[in-house]
């Protein structure tokens, strides 16, 4: 059974976003996401100062066995990728939800609402493996 | 959902995440596809491949059958268990698949050819051997693939008494029955190790003695990085009936000699040799950070090329690949990852055999 902290909200892709009392959102990938697939050797984060639209392929991961797009949940600036990602992509695996993708300016704030929380993503889980 | 191996449930006893692999639910890992191929490499790890096709040809005429219908020749097996990999090819000296052929003893010969190919193949093979009075028999068989430089001792420990000796006596590419088993010294990783037949209702017992002596249960991902580091070509991915073995990497399997056998695609593939082939099958190492995938394009000065399987090296920590490139192809090449054209070196293949890196990064 794969983490899921009630603080975080998530997308229908795998991501998940955690919006700080100064308005900036860090965004990185489930636990779940992880899992399915499998030990990462590769990650590209986001340059800084792209500006992303909501649902755009903003980062790539690889594992052994696959490439896969990030999707920005949220529409905004970036503020930051997290390059130490490209020397320890296993550190994904290892903890998902410390190791994000990129700290976001989101254009409004108010768009994190519209993302499910933790009991909505734990049910679209559940739903998705039937 | 998928067929199922009689291992089924010991795999999602053993925790693992399963997926469906040509019609079948397999594991393709326990957890870690990287541990589970270092075990592979420095010990011991196990593969259920039961889900290929075992097939026993018999009858007076089934040598001459089989080296009408091979690329490589079964005149080369003169002792009972003596092993031979093989192409089965069309008319046009493309690959309808690749399969290892034992020889029994005369008049019996048996033969493992893929999983996903397995209703095309045995329609070909009943259509050919139908004219040579031959018995075909499918076998349904657990198979476990018991891999590493530990492999064949520990596998062998937990054999019947009868069979233990001769077991470790094994040459590679051998096999022997006894007691119901058949255990060969074959393998898809490059490394030592037995494939053992199974009577089906044991099998899951076999996966347990050989948990408990110590050999790591590992799933189709660490077997295809295993055999791409051993550069072993994946039927469907590195060859299918649009290749020859010339294009493949494979011409050391095609047996020319004696000159008058006729087997099929001879005519095309002795066409293709004497042009001198268009493309021929090399190893890629990426200088750059990234990995290589299939279908990836390949640029090089003398045109473009092709990756047909790509991954990363849990040996030699970077990504490698097999790619379809024309002849004159030198040392270095690019490829189109994602729009990007990234640096990578064209080796001679295998990358890594018996726990070692052979290219140099």
């Amino acid at each position: 059974m794969s983490k899921i902290p009630a603080d975080l909200k998530y997308t229908k892709s795998h991501e998940w976003v955690k919006l700080g009392a100064d308005g900036v959102a860090t965004i990185g990938i489930t636990d779940h996401a992880q899992a399915a697939l499998g030990d990462l050797v590769f990650v590209e984060p986001p340059k800084k100062g792209r500006a992303l639209k909501a649902g755009e392929s903003c980062a790539v991961v690889e594992s052994v066995k696959a490439a896969s797009d990030v999707y920005s949940p949220l529409a905004g600036e970036v503020l930051e990728g997290n390059e130490s990602l490209n020397d320890t992509p296993e550190n994904i695996n290892k903890d998902a939800y410390g190791a994000w993708l990129m700290k976001l300016k989101p254009a409004n704030a108010k768009d994190v609402d519209g993302l499910m929380d933790a009991k909505a993503y734990e049910k679209f889980l559940a739903d998705e493996a039937h | 959902m998928g067929k199922r191996t009689s291992l089924y449930d010991s795999h999602v006893a053993s925790g693992a995440r399963m997926v469906d692999f040509g019609g079948w639910d397999m594991p393709v890992n326990y957890g870690s596809q990287i541990d589970e191929h270092h075990a592979v490499r420095s010990d011991a790890g196990m593969f259920d491949v039961s889900h290929m096709t075992v097939v026993d040809m018999e009858g007076p005429r089934v040598s001459e059958f089989l080296r009408h219908l091979l690329a490589n020749d079964v005149a080369k097996l003169k002792e009972p268990g003596k092993a031979l990999y093989s192409c089965m090819l069309n008319n046009q000296a493309g690959i309808i698949d690749d399969l290892i052929v034992y020889y029994m003893r005369d008049g019996w010969f048996r033969m493992v050819v893929n999983a996903a190919t397995h209703d095309k193949d045995l329609a070909w093979i009943t259509q050919h051997a139908e004219p040579y009075g031959i018995k075909l028999t499918e076998r349904q068989v657990a198979m476990i693939a018991v891999q590493g430089p530990k492999a064949r001792e520990k596998a062998a420990s937990v054999l019947p008494a009868a069979l233990r000796e001769l077991a470790l006596a094994l040459k590679p590419f051998s096999a022997l029955e006894g007691e119901g088993l058949f255990v060969g010294r074959t393998g898809y990783t490059g490394e030592d190790g037995f494939e053992i037949m199974i009577p089906t209702e044991q099998g899951a017992d076999y996966w347990q003695k050989f948990l408990k002596a110590g050999v790591k249960p590992a799933g189709l991902g660490a077997r295809d990085t295993l055999r791409l580091e051993a550069a072993m070509n994946l039927y469907g991915s590195d060859m299918d009936e649009g290749v020859t073995p010339l294009e493949s990497g494979l011409a050391w399997t095609i047996a020319w000699e004696p000159n008058d056998r006729d087997f099929i695609g001879r005519k095309a593939l002795t066409s293709q040799r004497d042009a001198g082939p268009r493309r021929k099958l090399v190893g890629l190492v990426l200088e750059d950070k990234g990995v290589l995938r299939g279908h990836q394009k390949v640029v090089t000065s003398a045109g473009e090329g092709e990756i047909t399987s790509g991954t990363f090296s849990p040996t030699l920590d970077r990504s490698i690949a097999l790619a379809r490139v024309p002849v004159a192809t030198g040392d270095e090449v690019q490829v189109d990852i994602r729009g990007r054209l990234l640096k990578a070196r064209v080796v001679k293949p295998p990358f890594a055999r018996n726990g070692k890196a052979i290219v140099k990064v």
